[in-house]
Parts: C-alpha cells; sequence; structure tokens
C-alpha cells in the first residue's frame, strides 16, 4: 500500500467538507440528503482505506510504518514544524474506530435528521469537518499537529453542540463546552512549549526517545506530563472538568453519539496513550492519571443512577467509562514505573488495555446513543418519566439497545466483558483502592443501565412528550441498520482479544487459543467471575426496583436522600463554576474590580490631568489681562530681580 | 539598488487625497471611484513587491526597494526609504487595509469629499512610517497621521465623538513628544539620522553624551502609548469605540502596530543591550497588558469597546514577543501584528455592518440574528475565532510561535512564568469572543431584526478577502515569516544568545 494513500483517510472528509461548503450550501436546498450522500461516501472510503491500513500495519515488522513528512513551517535553524502521519499499531486502530463509527453515525443522520428545519448541509458540513479533523489528530506524528486538531475536534463539538443556536440551552451549552475543554487545553499548551523548550521538537517520536534516553528529567517531565493529562481531563470530561459533558446533550442525538461518546471524548486517553513515553517516566504523573480516572468512574457513575433523561444518563455513563480508561492506562503506569520499565516499547504496550477497552466502549457507547435517538424519534422526548413500553414498539431499538446495555453492564462473552475485566486486573495491579471503586462502579454501571432498560423500554407506555404529534413507530432502516451493525460490534470486538491478539499488536502479552481464552478467563483469578456477578446484582437490583418494583424506587430515594438529592443536583458542581466562581467571583468581583480600576484611576488619572492643565490654563490666563500697566509692572519686577540677582552673585 | 516603487506606493493615496479634495461633494460617486483607484493600486504595487522580495538568505537584514534622496543636508536628513522582511508585510497590510476601508466607507453620504480625502491622507502617512529610513521622515509621518484621524473620529464618529478625538490627539502628542526628545537625543549624540547606520552600528558613542537608557523609554514611550501597553491604553477603546467603522478598522488594523513596529525597529535595534536589560519589567508589563485588558473585556457590553478592549490584550502578546527577545519570538510578534490588523479589522468591519444594519450596538439587546443575517454572522464568527486563536486562523500561527519563542527564550529570566500567563489571556479571550458571538447571533430570533438586511455583493467581495488572507496564513505562516525572519535575524543576532 502506498503510504500517501494514508493521507487520504484525513483527506476524504476534508475534501467533503469542501464540497459542501463552498458547493452545496450555496447552491442546493437545505433540505436536499446530497450534503449527506457526499460526506457518507467520502467517509466510508476513508473507513475502507483505515481497514486496509489496519490489516497493513498488522502485517508489518514491529507493527509499524514510516511514512515521509513534509517541512510546514520554520523560522531559523531551530524552529521547524513538519507535518508528518504515524502509523503504528495505535494509529491504525483508532483510524478504524473513528472512521467506522462515524460512518454509521452519518448514515443514521439521514433518517434522524430527515425532518430538522435545519435541514442537511450545515450538519453534513461539520460532521464532515469533525470526522476530518479526529482522523488528523490520530495520523498527527507531532504535538503541534496535535494541538491543531485537538483544538478544531473541540470546535466543531461546539458548532455541533449548538447546533440548534436559536436555544438559549444549546447556545450555553456550546460556549461552556469550549471554555471549560479550553481550560484544560491551556495545560496542553503549557506542556507542549515546555516539551518544545527542553527538547528542541514537537515530534512525538523523538520527544518519546529523548525521554526514554533520559534527556528530559525530574520536575519537567512531571510537570509536561501533567499538562498534557490537563487537556486530556477538558477532552474526556474527567473529574473536576466534566461539567460541560452532560450539558453537551443539548446537540442532536447523532453528535451526541459520535462525538460526546464513542470518538472526541476519547481523543484525551487517546493523547495520553500516544504521550505515554513520557508519563511512564514519573510516577507522579501516572498515579495522578489513575486516581483521577478511578475517582471520575465512581463520582459519575453516582450522578447516572438518578439522572431521569436517558441521554444524560449515557452521558454520565460515557464519563465514568474514560475514567476506566484513565484507570487503566494510569495503572499500567504505576506497575512500569515500580518496575522501572521505562523504554519505550514497554510504555507503548501499556495503554493496550486502556486502548482496549476504548476501542469496544466506542462501539457500544455509540450504539447505545443511536438507540437513545431512536427512541427519541418516536416519543419527541429524552425524559425517561415519560417514556415506558417502547420493547413492543421497537423491537428493533430494544435488541440492539439492550446488547448495548449487557456490553456495557460487562455481561459475558459481550465485548464489554473483556475489555473492562481487563481494566479491572490492571488496577489491581496498580493500586488496591482504586481497584475497589472500580468493582463498585462495576455494580452501579449494570444498575443504571437496567434502569434505563426498565423505565423506558418495559412497563406501560407514560405519553412522550405531549406537545409531540403523531404515533408511535419503529424508526426506518437508514437508522435501523446502522444500529444492528453496531451490535454486532458490542457481541463481537472483544473478541480480537479473547485469544490476547489485541494486546499482542499493541505489544503487550502473549497470544493463547480461543477457547482457552473464552472460557479459561474464570479459572485463574476470582475477579472475573465476581465482576460478572456484581454485574448480574446490578440487572438484578434493577428489576427489582423498576421492572417488578417489588422495591419502591420513591422509598429507595426517601431513605438516601441527601444522597440522592446531591447526586440528583451533581454535586452543586455547576452552581459552584458557574455561579460562585465565574458569575460572582471573576466577572462579578474581580473583573469589574477591574473595570473600576481602569475607568477611575488609569483613565481618571488622564482625565484628572486633563481637568488640571486646563484649569492651571484657566489661573495662568487670568495673568493675561491685556492691561499694559500690570504688563509694565511685572517687567519692572523682573528687572529688578535681575538686577538683585547681578549685585548678589556677580 | 534605487528604485521609487516605494515612493509610488506611499504617495499615490496622497495624489488620490489632493484628486479627491479638489472634485466636488455632488459628484460623489466618481469621489469614491478616484478613491478606490488611488489606494488599489498601492495595493497592487505592494503585493509585486512582496512577489519579487528577495527572499534568500543573502538578503538577511538588507533593505530592499531602497530610495535615498539627500533632502536636508545641514542635518544630514535624507528622503530614505526601503523595506525589509520586518516592515515589508506591514506595508502589503496597510495597503491593503488601505483599499478595503474604502470599500466599507462606500456607504458614507456626509461631507463625501472630506472624508475620503483624510482617509487617503491616512494611508499615505502609515505607509510613510513603515517604510521610512530617516528619523526626521519616521516622525513626520507619525505625526501626520494623527491630523486625518482627528476629523474622522470627531466629524464621523459617534457617541462622545469629539472628547474621544482629542484624547487620541493628545495622547498621541503625549507619546510623541517623548519620541521626539529621543530621536533628538539619538541625533546629538552619533550626528546620523540613517536609521540602517544605528541599527548597524549601534550608538556606542552614546555613553559619553548621554546614558543609552533614558533615550530608550524616550522613543519606547511613543511607541507604548500607541501600541498600546497598560497603562497608557485608554485612549484606544474610546478612539475606536466612537470612530467610524473605516477609521476601527485603520486604527486597530494598521495604527496601533506602528507601536509595535517602531519598538522593534528603534528601541531593540538600537539599544539591544538596554533592551535586554529591561527585558523583565517590558514582559512583566506585557503580562499586565494581556490580562488586565482580557478581564475589562470581559465586562464590556458594547460590541465596538469589545472588540476594542480586546486589541489591548492581544497587543500585549506583540509586546511579550518583542521584549522576549528571542528570534523565533520577535518573528513571532511580527507575524502577530499582521495577524491582528487582519483579525481585528475584520471584527470591526464586522462590528460596524451590525450596528450600520440593525442599528443597535448593545450586546444585551442583540441577538438571534443568525438566522435573520447569516452571512454576516458566518465571517463574524470566523474572525472571532481566530481572533480566540483558533488554529488553521492566523491568530493561531502567531500567538502560537509567539508562545513557543517567548518560553524557550533565553534571554530573560523566569521568561517560562510571564510565558505561561499570558498563555491564560487565550482561555479568557474564548470567553469574550464566544459570549459576544452567543449574544449577537444565537438564542430565539428577534421580530423586531426581520427585515435586517444581510451582507451585500460589495461587503461580501472584501470580508471574503479578508478571510481568504486570514486562513491562508493560518494554514501556511511560512508565506510570512520566511519574509519576516530575513528582517528579524539580524537584529537577533545584535542582542545576541
Amino acid at each position: 500500500m502506498p503510504t500517501q494513500l494514508f493521507w487520504f483517510i484525513f483527506l476524504l472528509p476534508v475534501i467533503s467538507f469542501a464540497i459542501i461548503t463552498l458547493f452545496v450550501k450555496p447552491f442546493v436546498r437545505r433540505e436536499s440528503p446530497l450534503a449527506g450522500y457526499i460526506t457518507i461516501t467520502a467517509i466510508a472510503g476513508s473507513a475502507v482505506i483505515s481497514i486496509w491500513t489496519l490489516i497493513e500495519v498488522l502485517g508489518a515488522p514491529h507493527h509499524e510504518i514510516a511514512v515521509p513528512s513534509i517541512s510546514w513551517v520554520a523560522i531559523g535553524n531551530v524552529f521547524e514544524i513538519n507535518l508528518g502521519i504515524i502509523m503504528d499499531s495505535l494509529t491504525a486502530v483508532m483510524v478504524v474506530v473513528v472512521s467506522v463509527v462515524s460512518l454509521m453515525v452519518q448514515i443514521y443522520s439521514l433518517g434522524y435528521m430527515a425532518h430538522d428545519e435545519a435541514g442537511y448541509t450545515r450538519y453534513y458540513a461539520w460532521m464532515s469537518l469533525f470526522t476530518a479533523s479526529m482522523l488528523g489528530l490520530i495520523i498527527a506524528s507531532n504535538l503541534l499537529l496535535m494541538f491543531v486538531f485537538w483544538e478544531m475536534v473541540g470546535l466543531c463539538s461546539y458548532l455541533l453542540i449548538g447546533f440548534w443556536f436559536h436555544k438559549p440551552s444549546a447556545a450555553n451549552a456550546a460556549k461552556k463546552a469550549f471554555i471549560v475543554t479550553r481550560f484544560g487545553d491551556f495545560g496542553f499548551l503549557a506542556a507542549v512549549l515546555l516539551l518544545y523548550a527542553k527538547t528542541g521538537t514537537f515530534d512525538t517520536a523523538e520527544i518519546s526517545s529523548l525521554a526514554a534516553a533520559g534527556a528530559l528529567t525530574g520536575t519537567a517531565i512531571t510537570w509536561a506530563a501533567i499538562g498534557i493529562f490537563s487537556g486530556a481531563m477538558g477532552k474526556s470530561a474527567q473529574f473536576p472538568l466534566h461539567v460541560w459533558l452532560p450539558d453537551a446533550m443539548e446537540g442532536p442525538t447523532p453528535v451526541s453519539a459520535l462525538i460526546h461518546s464513542a470518538t472526541m471524548v476519547s481523543a484525551g486517553v487517546f493523547l495520553v496513550a500516544r504521550t505515554f513515553p513520557i508519563f511512564v517516566h514519573s510516577l507522579e504523573a501516572v498515579t495522578v492519571v489513575a486516581a483521577i480516572g478511578g475517582f471520575t468512574a465512581i463520582f459519575a457513575a453516582s450522578m447516572g443512577l438518578v439522572a431521569n433523561d436517558i441521554k444524560r444518563v449515557l452521558a454520565y455513563s460515557t464519563i465514568s467509562q474514560l475514567g476506566y480508561m484513565m484507570l487503566a492506562l494510569g495503572a499500567a503506569g504505576i506497575v512500569l514505573s515500580h518496575e522501572g520499565h521505562t523504554a519505550i516499547d514497554a510504555a507503548k504496550a501499556a495503554v493496550a488495555v486502556g486502548i482496549f477497552h476504548l476501542f469496544t466502549h466506542a462501539f457500544f457507547k455509540s450504539l447505545l446513543f443511536l438507540g437513545a435517538g431512536s427512541v427519541n424519534h418516536a416519543t419527541g422526548t429524552f425524559d425517561m418519566r415519560l417514556m415506558g413500553g417502547m420493547r413492543k414498539v421497537m423491537p428493533w431499538t430494544y435488541i440492539t439497545f439492550l446488547i448495548g446495555s449487557l456490553s456495557l453492564a460487562g455481561i459475558w462473552p459481550l465485548a464489554g466483558f473483556w475489555s473492562k475485566d481487563e481494566v479491572l486486573i490492571t488496577a489491581l495491579e496498580g493500586n488496591t483502592l482504586l481497584f475497589i471503586l472500580a468493582m463498585i462502579t462495576v455494580f452501579m454501571t449494570a444498575f443504571y443501565m437496567f434502569r434505563v432498560i426498565y423505565m423506558t423500554f418495559h412497563g406501560e407506555y407514560r405519553g412522550g412528550d405531549p406537545e409531540a404529534h403523531g404515533h408511535l413507530h419503529e424508526s426506518p432502516g437508514v437508522m435501523v441498520w446502522p444500529m444492528v451493525f453496531l451490535s454486532v460490534l458490542a457481541v463481537g470486538a472483544g473478541w480480537w482479544n479473547v485469544s490476547g491478539h489485541f494486546g499482542a499488536f499493541m505489544g503487550h502479552g502473549e497470544t493463547k487459543g480461543v477457547i482457552e481464552g473464552l472460557f479459561g478467563i474464570f479459572t485463574h483469578s476470582p475477579w472475573p467471575i465476581i465482576s460478572l456477578l456484581l454485574g448480574i446484582g446490578g440487572i438484578v437490583l434493577a428489576y427489582l426496583m423498576y421492572g417488578s418494583k417489588r422495591i419502591s424506587a420513591e422509598r429507595v430515594g426517601d431513605m438516601f436522600k441527601p444522597l440522592y438529592t446531591m447526586f440528583l443536583r451533581k454535586y452543586w458542581m455547576d452552581e459552584l463554576y458557574e455561579d460562585i466562581i465565574v458569575r460572582k467571583t471573576l466577572i462579578g468581583v474581580l473583573f469589574a474590580g477591574l473595570q473600576q480600576v481602569d475607568t477611575y484611576a488609569v483613565d481618571g488619572t488622564v482625565n484628572g490631568v486633563a481637568n488640571g492643565t486646563s484649569a492651571g490654563g484657566g489661573i495662568i490666563r487670568r495673568l493675561q489681562t491685556g492691561q499694559l500697566q500690570l504688563y509694565g509692572l511685572f517687567i519692572g519686577i523682573g528687572i529688578l530681580a535681575i538686577a538683585i540677582c547681578l549685585y548678589t552673585f556677580g | 539598488m534605487d528604485s521609487s516603487y516605494l515612493t509610488w506606493i506611499i504617495f499615490l493615496p496622497l495624489a488620490g487625497a489632493i484628486i479627491v479634495a479638489l472634485i466636488s461633494n455632488n459628484h460623489s460617486k466618481l469621489i469614491r471611484y478616484v478613491s478606490a483607484i488611488f489606494t488599489l493600486v498601492p495595493l497592487i504595487l505592494a503585493v509585486i513587491l512582496f512577489v519579487n522580495f528577495d527572499r534568500s538568505a543573502a538578503a538577511a537584514g538588507v533593505m530592499q526597494f531602497e530610495q535615498k534622496a539627500a533632502w536636508i543636508n545641514s542635518i544630514n536628513a535624507y528622503y530614505h526609504v526601503g523595506v525589509d522582511g520586518l516592515s515589508l508585510p506591514l506595508v502589503v497590510l496597510t495597503a491593503f487595509l488601505g483599499f478595503i476601508v474604502v470599500l466599507i466607507s462606500w456607504k458614507i453620504n456626509l461631507r463625501v469629499r472630506e472624508y475620503f480625502a483624510w482617509l487617503l491622507l491616512l494611508e499615505t502617512s502609515i505607509l510613510g512610517v513603515f517604510c521610512s529610513l530617516d528619523l526626521l521622515l519616521f516622525f513626520i509621518f507619525w505625526e501626520i497621521e494623527i491630523i486625518p484621524m482627528y476629523f474622522l473620529i470627531s466629524v464621523w464618529g459617534s457617541g462622545r465623538k469629539e472628547y474621544s478625538a482629542i484624547k487620541y490627539v493628545i495622547f498621541t502628542l503625549f507619546g510623541s513628544a517623548f519620541m521626539l526628545a529621543g530621536i533628538l537625543s539619538v541625533y546629538f549624540t552619533t550626528g546620523s539620522l540613517s536609521m540602517v547606520d544605528l541599527a548597524q552600528n549601534g550608538l556606542g558613542m552614546v555613553q559619553s553624551i548621554m546614558p543609552a537608557a533614558p533615550i530608550f523609554f524616550l522613543l519606547l514611550t511613543g511607541f507604548a502609548v500607541k501600541l498600546p501597553v497598560v497603562p497608557v491604553h485608554t485612549w484606544l477603546p474610546d478612539a475606536h469605540t466612537d470612530a467610524p467603522t473605516a477609521g476601527s478598522v485603520m486604527l486597530a488594523g494598521a495604527l496601533i502596530k506602528m507601536g509595535g513596529y517602531g519598538m522593534i525597529r528603534l528601541c531593540v535595534s538600537f539599544f539591544p543591550q538596554v533592551a535586554r536589560d529591561y527585558a523583565p519589567l517590558l514582559v512583566t508589563l506585557a503580562m499586565i497588558s494581556v490580562l488586565y485588558g482580557a478581564a475589562v473585556t470581559l465586562r464590556q457590553t458594547d460590541i465596538k469597546r469589545l472588540i476594542a478592549y480586546s486589541s489591548v490584550s492581544h497587543m500585549g502578546f506583540v509586546l511579550l514577543g518583542v521584549f522576549a527577545l528571542g528570534e523565533v519570538s520577535l518573528t513571532g510578534a511580527a507575524l502577530q501584528m499582521v495577524s491582528h490588523g487582519l483579525l481585528t479589522g475584520l471584527m470591526f468591519a464586522m462590528a460596524g455592518m451590525v450596528i450600520h444594519n440593525v442599528e443597535e450596538r448593545n450586546l444585551n439587546n442583540l441577538g438571534g440574528l443568525a438566522r435573520q443575517i447569516p452571512i454576516i454572522a458566518v465571517v463574524f464568527s470566523v474572525a472571532g475565532l481566530g481572533s480566540l486563536g483558533l488554529p488553521l486562523t492566523s491568530g493561531f500561527a502567531a500567538e502560537f510561535i509567539i508562545f513557543t519563542g517567548s518560553f524557550s527564550s533565553t534571554i530573560v529570566n523566569n521568561i517560562e512564568v510571564f510565558t505561561l500567563l499570558s498563555v491564560l489571556g487565550v482561555v479568557l479571550s474564548a470567553g469574550y469572543i464566544l459570549w459576544m458571538i452567543q449574544r449577537t447571533f444565537y438564542g430565539p430570533v428577534q421580530e423586531q431584526y426581520n427585515f435586517v438586511k444581510d451582507a451585500d455583493g460589495l461587503e461580501r467581495v472584501y470580508m471574503f478577502a479578508f478571510i481568504g488572507l486570514i486562513m491562508l496564513v493560518g494554514i501556511y505562516p511560512a508565506i510570512l515569516t520566511d519574509v519576516i525572519k530575513l528582517g528579524i535575524s539580524p537584529i537577533t543576532g545584535l542582542i545576541g544568545g
């Protein structure tokens, strides 16, 4: 395969974006699905090349292909930036995930956006741009280029969250997402500057090898890693920068499925994985990653337990699962750091577990979001209290959603089981406390997902959106087929590593037989069976509370009233950030104070000087009386003074 | 080599101004076309210069397209013009904006003749500043600029226009009085007014007559008012807010760049050692300008005033880049001047269009306009995103180069801390820009704006010209940095590593 072809993974959606903005938008009615067809064709092309690439990389020695780069900007002989592609196992896996999920979402959107008054054109333009930027982020070989695409995906997220910009809630959510993530990006940018100042390069591979060679040491490398991680925390919605993601659900649901579950939010995990050879040199940094990840996993899950909006439950679930991925990366880093394995190969291999969870999660979580969108398509609402009984009306949506939920809950032998199990084992090796938190989260995950299943699909229909009209119906085939396709992956994607082949591809662990992998997992240690039982326990509890209603959900809520309120109010973090910190402290006091300083102190001085001068001029003007006698008097006094001076000093 | 290109570029607008002044007010159409032609030709010539500029390494530090003629022999003053990598991009920028503001002013109907005459004279004076290689000539062009700007603000402005205009004049004269004292000091200590010689030979003999540092600060004061640097910035929000759209575009786009240009060309080039000594102070002021400017911007509710204050913050980056004194940081600062000229020029043009079409400038009363004026909304958003430093726009390229250059500069101690604090300005800029865009264009559609007109054909032409340039510089910054570095590398050579 010619290496130039790699560029087209990224260029095809760029071309589709360009065609849509330059030719489709001005000349074609916005209801026309033409923009959708162009986008789907381009992304299908990307997906084909991506899969081809994956096959090539699987067969390449060391699972890596060298791609020549292009010079972009050079100042002096120190500052030089190249455009380059890094084509290794991590890239290959990620491009397949992104292009395949994106393709499914674009097809689904043809149905979902069909009746939207905003039309297809703008929607698909942004979707193309997003897919291009995301793929660009993955293949980019240097940190600067990654930062560029990192910001571009953030922009697309902003534009798509605010797609229905006439809704103030959507416009606010978009702005919030951009600013919160940019706050994290500040750390990322600082880390890039620091790494450049220390190494003189932006190239990730070069920085990695310099770090491995010991050129980067001590606090510098810790700060660099933590800076990168702060960018990752923003994008991957890790505590305490998670607040934007639930609000981001204001965007169209396919957008949530693509950007806010499968791809952009996992970009943070990807970024940490890509720069992991830096992280492993700092025990502090990897500990921070593991701790934030582990805490976020259980913290977000707790809010998912009580949310009534189906998309918000999924959003909290996403945050929680991203926490798992971070936990896996951090814990693997702790292990390596303790063992003193800081070679690049070891570091690159250590990300296998986290990335494997990213890989399976992308499929089942985007599937769940598409399912939520499908339910919304029928009922006109996302509030689960208004749903119920959808199972009978929408069998396809129900079955695929159930598969996704089982996979997320970690039920054997679905995809989620395999990846989650590895995360747990890695956590156990890294830190016992984090492992315990992760185990509790397994139970909570299963519970909230089946709470969704019972509230949405079982029982009696509770009316949907009172303002919506029309009857309940299954979604059209163009929406159902992508869900079916993704549900196949939600079942089977995990089998790549049943025999250890995914790990081996990433350079981690050894392969074994399929049968041995499939059943042997329960024989080596008790933890897989315990986590499976915890998951089943969560499902059973959800059934008792929301299915058979043996246990009254209201009474449980009343029993734990303070906790329930705290979860429902999201730990009051929105109030803390938006009201207390931003509105009251910064804008209300600090910036207002500076504005007062500017108006009264700085500009006041200016005006004061001006007024003083003009007042002084007024006084002096009085001396200019125009009376010759007075002038004569002054002249006389002057001459006298000069004469006295001459007489005294002369 | 001698060439009269630059003379043509500088004085064609002046010739246009004279011709316009002779045409009767009744022929307003003719006045517009004459103005357009006499600004378009310099733009074309400037582009030709840009294309023919020698980019080879041997051209570093060499003035190109020079023209030199004896002027006042008794004081060694010459008519001496020329461009290097530092000034050429600014000349092109000014010529571009000079032409665009004529198009922006197409709908002006009040005292058309005088308006265009002043506008053209303004262009000549700014171009003259960037091309002059003789200090006296430099100073004369610098001073001429005040007159047309005063009239543009006080006659065609809005709000407290007389106050703002006179404030602008007094502030600028205050700064240039110091600058004149500085120039005279330079002249009396060296006997030379040649900016080329002074930069090359340094002011070795200065120490004996007058210490270098006071001269440095005399010159710097004039430039600091212009840039502006906190705390001598308060003329800027008033002048930008109350000026007519074209005036704001020229002010923000080209005029305040004279401050940054002067700092590099005079202060740093003539006094590299003093610049090194006082760099920590100036970098601190830069950081304060960035953060303070951004904080005050976040409190603004007038659309033009908000953009004006954001300029204070963004020009702080220029000051940071200049006095980090690294080759990369200085290149970034020069690039930021061009980038800010394009971005803020476009923002003021768009804000002017919104104010003109909607007849409302308070952000609390605007809203929902994306449905009614989609093209203005898109272009305004692009300008805003560039201003908040989004990649693929010139704003990112310039700011990133400044940050990289400053952070890794070895001249100033603890520059990392100042750089990082300044980077926080980028986070704040996301806040005010997105707030402004949301307040103007998003939210529920407001009925009273249903018949607001979107951009017309002419307006579309120039706004997409802006966007094209912003993206060009953003995607391929080397188109400018390859030129700029030829002007910067000899200067950093003087500073030493």
